[in-house]
Order: structure tokens, then C-alpha cells, then sequence
């Protein structure tokens, strides 16, 4: 599948990746967190981070939307370095983020948090479609945000990323914590996203989760990117992974 | 007449009427407070000097530029709330990686520059600001007098506390502001402006201090202490309604005018501390403030 994509793209967008991260170091005040990361992803690929409770797989994904304050190396997006540039810049050049606590606001209705985050480039989902992708938030427009269920609160998470045009979005463990129905509700979400080009950076725990989505799975540990595996491989590295992740 | 609990009916309703006047100042000046607090967290001392150079900057353009009443309450806003702004962008935002505390020095600090500066000045007797003629006079209700320029005061206050309520609760920028309180940082990651948001809304509350500064130019004269001495009421306003709570800062603000107006009717006596009396009771009982979230 991956492969029909890349025939599809122009000749050029398929020989430079859309995001291209090169020797990421990454602190959180005094404590080094990221070691040198590197892993690049083409347009409308899904690629996961897999890797153990704290290799850094957060903290990669704040540093590529700069929201980590102390960073270095090389991150080049769309062709721009965006190591120097604040967390509202790198937003603007169409660059999405879920966070792993979904970021919701409980001050917020529904309907509030899913206009917040304003349209950056053309071409975003309209609120029609994003509830007909999730049709539960529509009932539940005027509630508080955070009133919501763990579900919801992804899916409205999700939902007003779409809105604003961002062609990649970085997604920290939308899975987490949620019953086996809505996961499969992310899924076909997320399948949907990539038939439409979205570019998506998952990070995930749920092995078969990201199995179902990806094109790609890059392993994270200790701060580093120390492998990288085919989806296709992924059933013959079974022991590999397994390995990597400690389960 | 009737007399009610042995009390003239006149003097009642005067006292009432000068609590809600009281309430309307207490509820603006919390109100920007609270403003502010909750998008900067830090407790802005120098809102009493704000305030104070609100009035003042009235009493300098009808002095110096012969510019009346009604244009000053849109220009003195406007020019202290650009100081604000030059002095959130200069000094206040340095500190924000700080702790509170240093927020607080240095409100402080500037309030007692402006003060003192002013107090060299023009002394501390206070300037005379008339009322505009349209609204010298009044209307006898017949169970009292109600001066025009009072009544106005107190629909002005009104109108702009509800007026700053609606922006904040029911529109777009106010859920940018409301966002922008609870995680600033995801804001920012959305593509917002959250240090340019965080400097307008100081500058937002810092003229609505102004403003009343301005409405207060006739009723008390303009003095640089008018703004040291209200202040402290008005923090224990903001202790009291929660630090914050915009609806809170509001309904505080005139509750508290209106409690402390019936204390001087019923026990002159207690009426300069009874709202301190109540903050004390509030942060026993409920810390976080009547209408504020519990951190
Ligand atoms: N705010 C922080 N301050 C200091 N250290 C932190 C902070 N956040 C994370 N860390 C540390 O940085 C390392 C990487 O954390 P990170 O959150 O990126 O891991 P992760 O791979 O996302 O883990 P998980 O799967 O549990 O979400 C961990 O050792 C963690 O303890
Ligand atoms: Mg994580």
C-alpha cells in the first residue's frame, strides 16, 4: 500500500520526506531525555514510535511541535528547519498535535473546544464531517469538555485537529485507556485519514493497534531510534519487538 | 414615615445606594484582577495606582487639552491600558518563569513610583473633576434622592462588568482566554499567540481600572492615594468572591458594597471592617473563595 502511494506522489515529494528528524537531543531542564533521534516520514505515511514507558516517544513528539524548551538537532518539516522556531510557528506551518492527556478544556464547552484551535491551511475537515467521523460529540455539544468520557474526550481531541488544515498530525496514545469498541472507532478513523493523505505520527503501546494503521514502526529506547521495521516485516520481527518492549 | 428597625427610610436607602456605588468600584477593580490573575498569575499591585491614574489622566486632559468628561472615559482607559501593555512587554513578562512573589515586588514596587511620583506633584488634597452637566442634578424617588451622576455610575459599572463577563464566557476571544488560563502551553501549540494574548489582556484589565478611575474623578477627589487606600478592600473583595472567578469578582464586588452600605445603617461602627470580617470567615471555611475552584 505504502508502495501505490509513493507512486502516486510527484517525483520530488517522494524523494524528500515530509518530516526529518536528525540527531534530536532533548532536556527537560537538566535531565537529558533524547539522545539522538532520527527517523524521517513521507507524505500520507503512517509511522508509529514504539517503545517502553519512558524511552521518550512523548518527548520526541514535544520537541518536534516545540513545546520542549531545550532542544537541538535538526527537525525540517515541508522543507523548513523548525528547531528555532516557538510551538504557535511550527502550528502554523500545518502541523497538528494530540497530546497523550488529550488536552481537553474543562472550561470549555464541546463546541468551544473543537473551534479552538484556529484554521492554519486550507482543505481542513468542516464540523459537519467531523461529526459524521464522530457522531457521539455532536449530541454532546453544549456539555463541558471535560464532562465528556475518555472516548469522546479523544475523539474531540482528534476532532478539532482536523479542522485546522494541519496536513500531519503527531497523535500520543489515542488508545489509552479505552474499551475495545471506541479503539476500533479510532482505528477506522485513522485508516480513513491516511486513504485521505493525512501524514500521522502515532504513538502508541497498543502493538496490535499500530499494527492495523501503520506503514512503519521506528522503536524508541532510552532516548534513541534504534530500529526500524516494516509493516509488513512486522510479523516476522514478532521476537524482535517483543524484545524491545519487554512484553 | 415608616421607619423600619428605627432607621428613616432616607438613610437607609442612602447608605444602600452608597454601597452599590462602592460595590460598582469594588466589583471593576476585581473584576480586572481577576482578569488578570487567571491568565498571568500574578496579583496585580499596581491596579490601585491604575486606577488612580485613570482619574488622573481625566483630570490632565480637561486641565492641559480642555477635553470633557465623556471623551475621557475612552481616552484615560486606552492611554493607562498602553502603559500597561508597555509595562507587561518591559518588566512583568521577565517574570514569569520566576515565582509569583516577584510578580507581586515589582506591582508593588511601580505602585509606590506612580504614587509618590504624583504625590511630589500635586500633594495629597486633592484635585477637583466637576460633574459633566449632563448629568449634574437628580431624581427624587420619593423615598429618596438619587443623584444622576450616582445612578450613572452604577449602570456604567453595570454595563461594562456584564459587557467583560459576555466576552470572556460567550465569545471566540474569550475561549482563547479561558484556554489560554487552564494550559497555555497547548494553546500555543494550536498556533495561537498566547504572549501577545497575555499582554492584551493585562492591558485589558489594567484600563478597566482606569476606567473606573475615571468614573470616580467626581465622586472622590482626585487624589494619588485614592487608588492605595480602595485597593486593599478590593483585594479582600478578590479573596473573598475567589481569585479568578470573573462572575465571582462581579457579584462579590457589589454584594460586599451593598453589605458594607447596611453595615453603616446597623452598626456604624463595624462598617470599615466588615468585609475583612468576611474574608477571614470565607478563608476558613472555604479557602479557594466563594466562587473559586479549589487549586
Ligand atoms: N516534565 C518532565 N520533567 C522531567 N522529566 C520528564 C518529564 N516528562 C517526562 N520526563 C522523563 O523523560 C523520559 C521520557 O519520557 P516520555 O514521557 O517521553 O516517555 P514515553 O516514551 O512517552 O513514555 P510513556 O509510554 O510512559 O508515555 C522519562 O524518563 C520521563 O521520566
Ligand atoms: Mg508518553
Amino acid at each position: 500500500m505504502a508502495d501505490a502511494l509513493a507512486q502516486q506522489r510527484p517525483a520530488a515529494a517522494a524523494a524528500s520526506p515530509l518530516l526529518k528528524v536528525a540527531d534530536l537531543e532533548g532536556w527537560y531542564g537538566e535531565s537529558h531525555v533524547l539522545h539522538g533521534i532520527n527517523f524521517d516520514v513521507r507524505e500520507g505515511e503512517v509511522v508509529t514510535l514504539l517503545g517502553r514507558n519512558g524511552a521518550g516517544k512523548t518527548t520526541t513528539l514535544k520537541a518536534i511541535m516545540g513545546i520542549l524548551a531545550k532542544r537541538r538537532g535538526s527537525i525540517t518539516f515541508d522543507g523548513k528547519e523548525l528547531i528555532k522556531l516557538p510551538a504557535r510557528a511550527i502550528a502554523r506551518l500545518g502541523v497538528g498535535y494530540v497530546p497523550e492527556e488529550r488536552g481537553i478544556f474543562a472550561s470549555l464547552s464541546v463546541d468551544e473546544n473543537l473551534m479552538l484551535p484556529p484554521q492554519v491551511k486550507p482543505g481542513g475537515l468542516s464540523v459537519d464531517e467531523i461529526f459524521q467521523l464522530f457522531p457521539n460529540l455532536r449530541e454532546r455539544r453544549t456539555s463541558q469538555g471535560t464532562k465528556l468520557s475518555g472516548g469522546e474526550q479523544q475523539m474531540l481531541s482528534i476532532g478539532r485537529i482536523l479542522r485546522t488544515g494541519a496536513k500531519m498530525i503527531l497523535l500520543d496514545e489515542p488508545t489509552e485507556g479505552l474499551a475495545p469498541v471506541i479503539v476500533q472507532q479510532i482505528g477506522e478513523t485513522l485508516a480513513k485519514l491516511k486513504r485521505e493523505g493525512f501524514t500521522i505520527v502515532l504513538v502508541e503501546q497498543n502493538f496490535r493497534f499500530a499494527a492495523s494503521v501503520a506503514d512503519r514502526h521506528y522503536v524508541v529506547e532510552q532516548g534513541k531510534v534504534v530500529d526500524m521495521i516494516l509493516n509488513e516485516d512486522l510479523d516476522a520481527s514478532t521476537e524482535k519487538l517483543h524484545a524491545y518492549l519487554g512484553v | 414615615m415608616f421607619e423600619l428597625l428605627g432607621i428613616p427610610p432616607q438613610a437607609l436607602f442612602g447608605q444602600l445606594l452608597l454601597g452599590l456605588i462602592n460595590g460598582s468600584f469594588y466589583a471593576i477593580l476585581s473584576l480586572g484582577l481577576a482578569v488578570i490573575f487567571g491568565l498571568l498569575n500574578i496579583i496585580n499591585f499596581t491596579h490601585g495606582a491604575q486606577y488612580m491614574l485613570g482619574a488622573f489622566v481625566a483630570w490632565f486632559l480637561l486641565q492641559y487639552l480642555g477635553i470633557g468628561y465623556w471623551w475621557a472615559l475612552i481616552i484615560a482607559p486606552i492611554a493607562v491600558g498602553i502603559t500597561g501593555v508597555i509595562l507587561e512587554r518591559l518588566m512583568i513578562s521577565k517574570l514569569y518563569h520566576l515565582d509569583h512573589l516577584y510578580g507581586l515586588l515589582l506591582t508593588f514596587g511601580i505602585a509606590l513610583v506612580i504614587q509618590g511620583l504624583l504625590r511630589n506633584e500635586f500633594g495629597i488634597s486633592g484635585l477637583p473633576y466637576s460633574i459633566p452637566p449632563q448629568l449634574a442634578g437628580g431624581q427624587n424617588l420619593g423615598f429618596m434622592f438619587l443623584p444622576n451622576y450616582r445612578g450613572w455610575v452604577v449602570v456604567a459599572s453595570l454595563v461594562v462588568c456584564l459587557a467583560t463577563w459576555f466576552v470572556i464566557e460567550k465569545t471566540r476571544l474569550g475561549a482563547y482566554l479561558r484556554a489560554a488560563t487552564e494550559n497555555p502551553t497547548l494553546v500555543g501549540a494550536f498556533g495561537i499567540n498566547v504572549p501577545r494574548l497575555v499582554t492584551l489582556t493585562y492591558g485589558f484589565g489594567v484600563a478597566l481600572a482606569a476606567f473606573a478611575g475615571v468614573l470616580a474623578a467626581p465622586i472622590y477627589s482626585v487624589n494619588p492615594n485614592m487608588g492605595a487606600e480602595l485597593i486593599i478592600v478590593v483585594f479582600a473583595v478578590v479573596v473573598i468572591g475567589g481569585m479568578g472567578s470573573i462572575l465571582g469578582a462581579i457579584i462579590t464586588g457589589f454584594g460586599l458594597g451593598i453589605i458594607e452600605g447596611l453595615t453603616r445603617v446597623f452598626y456604624p461602627e463595624g462598617s470599615s471592617v466588615v468585609i475583612f470580617v468576611i474574608m477571614a470567615i470565607v478563608l476558613l471555611i472555604k479557602p479557594a473563595g466563594l466562587f473559586g475552584r479549589a487549586a
